[in-house]
């Protein structure tokens, strides 16, 4: 039970026409938002009128201002971090970035430099938790028929995604890129995208929320590969069982073969089970991938079994089949000509399938967002860019996206992932090139900035930016904090 | 509580209005210079209370169009309801379906009013009010959901064309039907305005397991289109689907152009498109391509 109040519809006073404004929507003029009760600023991200930057001249609207109300729609977030949503781009790139904010942190003059960079290179990298076969390593994955990446490979539990990349962004025909631009854009913003894998399955993604395969919500992520899962629960099942079979489309478990049941004297049962023996008590390749039992294609378990070894199996012998979710699971004796029958689960049986099940965790897609800050953007930072590259290689320049935690590759240029749950709702936005307009922050000590060639010039205080209409957020991930000094090299140092 | 805004674009020759949902981009040519000076001044002071006028009489033009109703007493109230009177036997209808354009024709003739002009427009997100004078003409890009061109329309003077307007999935405002887009060309941007609301509601699968739909009040409270199911997402359709749709929507514009509602309407879904009537469309130019990174 939960004692959260929910927020009421709220009377939008920003403007005459008082949108009654319920959570989570936004008003008429899609510049205000209900965001659990509070009244929330939240511009389109805006870089066609970087008024500034392109000499824009404001007028006065009434005699008296000097037309400085205007600003040009800038949106900005949380104190005492400022990242780059909504800060603007330049281009070209050797204007200084639309803000460079310095601020005493712990005693340190820290300047963060942030700008919204212009990303063709650039793309995600999906993790959807499922066993269930979506489709082929390889495969084309399609949005609106258009192909906007592949599957790349199977990582523990899980299928990964490769989307977007400069290969569908530009290298291929212009509705491809637009159609690619359109999913990368709505998938780092947190919203739904529908993909057809060839081959394979339709899969909804969306970042934080179960996968939807062929319009079915994914549940459990599995607990363990099959022989994980014998390994796990082995003990729990002596006793109640002579034979466990845990179907799983990487490696298919049997009990009394598996070291875990050696060593609890489970004898040998006589069960055989179809696909290539890897060690003993572990198959590989019981059946075809599918979205059945264990990510297999099979509804029926008794399909990936052969006839049982006469000499070693017995007529009553009990045999449990599950699942590496324990969301399936099957009950049998063999009769008197050694086949298997279903029989009503026993209790304690029903007990570890279930245990099973709560063993396992919920069903997310993750996305990150990975791109490239290559040529362009560090231009605005410094006036000699590789020197930026080499600040964040040696740990004096932290790299953050939108204020989330941001893992920089080795190697050259600045290529960096990032989870986009962890930043703030609309952190993305694009240009009709096609390229994802992507919030960056570099954040470094002043004296350091200055070293790497920085404009010192366009330094301002973060009280200067933090006016009225700036966009505040409460922090979303807990352990990142780009100013703080554990991040640099120089942590030690007094 | 936010005051009208107004902004000089950086060339000089364009003028940025905004106040709450309504945002303006005037443009006005003259035979001497210090009237394009004169226009925006009018746009300007004009403008200064659109917004407040309307929201005077909004529970009235947030209701639907019947005989017996009453019309508003706002001038830009009323260039709404005498746009769309004219549908209310087609389809449940409120003067709010020609807001957009109502607002755009109101302020271009406060600017051809106050000055002599070979050529201004009053573009309210993609509803443009349009003034040409002989020869003259004006170029208007449409932009698919992406925002990529999918044509672009040259309108000459004397054609009797005052308003283009657009409506679909795209831009702030809700929408009935699946349409990408629906642009229609009309003798003022109210009554295109409410035309092409109307065409692209009828582009449309009903009941469609790939369309998602919310009832509009559910999004926007106060929404003119009360508990009406309008279109969240769409999802995959195949091409007779999109046909099927396109061609809902293409016999509601042949009726009005029957009617002498619009000169005509260009319809898009998911780059399959129909045509009425005759629009000087183009393709989409091919040389706007920008590298980055």
């Amino acid at each position: 039970m939960s004692d959260r109040v929910i927020p009421e519809k709220i009377r939008c006073d920003a403007c005459p026409v008082m949108c009654f404004i319920a959570d989570g929507k936004i008003g008429a003029c899609d510049r205000y938002a209900n965001h659990g009760g509070d009244l929330l600023r939240l511009d389109p991200l805006t870089i066609i009128d970087n008024a500034a930057d392109k000499g824009i001249k404001a007028v006065p609207f009434l005699q008296g201002t000097d037309g400085t109300d205007w600003d040009g729609d800038l949106l900005r977030a949380d104190t005492p971090f400022v990242t780059a949503i909504g800060a603007g781009t330049t281009y070209p790139d050797y204007k200084p970035a639309p803000f460079i904010v310095s601020q005493d942190v712990e005693g340190v003059d820290m300047v963060t430099v942030v700008t919204e960079g212009i990303f063709s290179y650039c793309g995600v990298k999906i993790k959807i938790d499922t066993d269930r076969h979506i489709g082929h390593e390889r495969a084309v994955v399609r949005v609106d028929g258009e192909a906007v990446g592949h599957v790349m490979t199977s990582e523990y539990g899980s299928k990964m995604l490769s989307l977007g990349g400069v290969e569908h962004l530009t290298g291929g025909s212009k509705k491809e890129g637009r159609v690619t631009c359109d999913a990368l854009l709505k998938l780092c913003n947190c919203d739904a995208v529908e993909m057809q894998i060839d081959d394979g399955a339709s899969v909804v993604v969306q970042a934080g929320q179960a996968p939807v395969i062929d319009g079915t919500p994914e549940q459990l992520m599995r607990v363990g590969c099959g022989s994980a899962t014998i390994g796990m629960f082995a003990a729990q099942w002596v006793g109640h069982v002579d034979e466990v079979i845990v179907v799983d489309d990487h490696i298919t478990g049997q009990l009394s073969e598996h070291q875990a049941g050696q060593q609890l004297d489970v004898p040998p049962t006589g069960i055989k089970i179809m696909g290539r023996r890897s060690t003993p008590g572990r198959y590989f390749q019981v059946a075809e991938p599918g979205t059945g039992w264990g990510g297999t294609d099979i509804e029926d378990p008794l399909a990936i079994l052969k006839p049982s070894d006469a000499k070693k199996a017995w007529p009553g012998l009990r045999l449990l089949m599950v699942s590496t979710t324990g969301e399936q699971a099957a009950y049998y004796e063999l009769d008197g000509d050694l086949t298997p029958v279903s029989k009503p689960m026993p209790a304690p049986l029903q007990a570890s399938a279930d245990r099973i099940a709560e063993n396992c965790e919920p069903s997310i897609c993750s996305v990150l967002f990975m791109g490239g800050a290559g040529g362009s953007l560090r231009a605005g930072v410094t006036e000699n860019p590789v020197r930026l590259t080499h600040s964040v290689k040696d740990s004096l320049t932290l790299v953050s996206v939108g204020g989330a935690e941001a893992y920089v590759w080795p190697g050259g240029g600045i290529t960096i992932m990032a989870d986009v749950l962890n930043m703030p709702s609309n952190a993305f936005g694009y240009v009709p090139t096609p390229a994802l307009v992507a919030p960056i922050e570099f954040t470094m000590r002043l004296s350091d900035y200055a070293a790497l060639g920085g404009h010192m010039d366009e330094v301002q205080p973060i009280e200067d930016v933090d006016r009225p209409d700036v966009r505040k957020v409460g922090q979303i991930d807990p352990k990142s904090a780009p100013s703080d000094r554990r991040n640099f090299r120089w942590k030690d140092t007094p | 509580m936010s005051a009208p805004q107004a902004v000089l674009l950086k060339d000089g020759a364009r003028l940025h209005l905004q106040h709450g949902p309504i945002d303006l981009i005037v443009g006005a040519d003259a035979a001497c210079a210090s009237d394009r000076t004169v226009a925006f001044d009018a746009a300007r002071t004009r403008f200064e209370t659109v917004l407040t006028e309307l929201t005077g009489e909004l529970p009235l033009l947030r209701t639907g169009i019947t005989k017996a109703r009453s019309a508003p007493a706002g001038v830009i109230a009323r260039r709404m309801y005498d746009a769309v009177r004219a549908h209310m036997s087609r389809s449940f209808v409120t003067p709010m379906a020609a807001v957009a354009g109502a607002v755009a024709d109101e302020v271009l003739h406060s600017m051809t009013q106050a000055a002599p002009l070979t050529r201004a427009y009053v573009n309210n997100g993609g509803d443009i009010a349009l003034h040409l004078s002989e020869g003259q003409q004006f170029t208007a890009a449409i932009a698919g959901l992406t925002g990529a061109a999918l044509g672009q329309v040259r309108i000459p003077a004397g054609a009797g064309i005052c308003g283009i307007a657009t409506s679909g999935q795209g831009g702030r405002s809700l929408s009935l039907g699946i349409a990408d887009s629906v642009t229609a060309l009309g003798t003022s941007a109210a009554s295109a305005d409410a035309a092409a609301t109307l065409i692209a509601n009828a582009v449309d699968l009903p009941h469609h397991p790939n369309v998602q739909r919310q009832p509009a009040n559910h999004l926007h409270p106060d929404s003119d289109l009360e508990d009406r199911p309008i279109v969240t997402h769409v999802g995959s359709l195949s091409q007779g689907e999109i046909a099927l749709a396109l061609d809902r929507g293409l016999s509601m514009a042949y009726a009005m152009k029957e009617e002498n509602h619009i000169h005509g309407a260009y319809l898009n879904l998911r780059g399959n498109n129909r045509l009425v009537g005759r629009i000087p469309m183009q393709s989409p130019k091919t040389d706007q391509e920008v590298a980055y990174g």
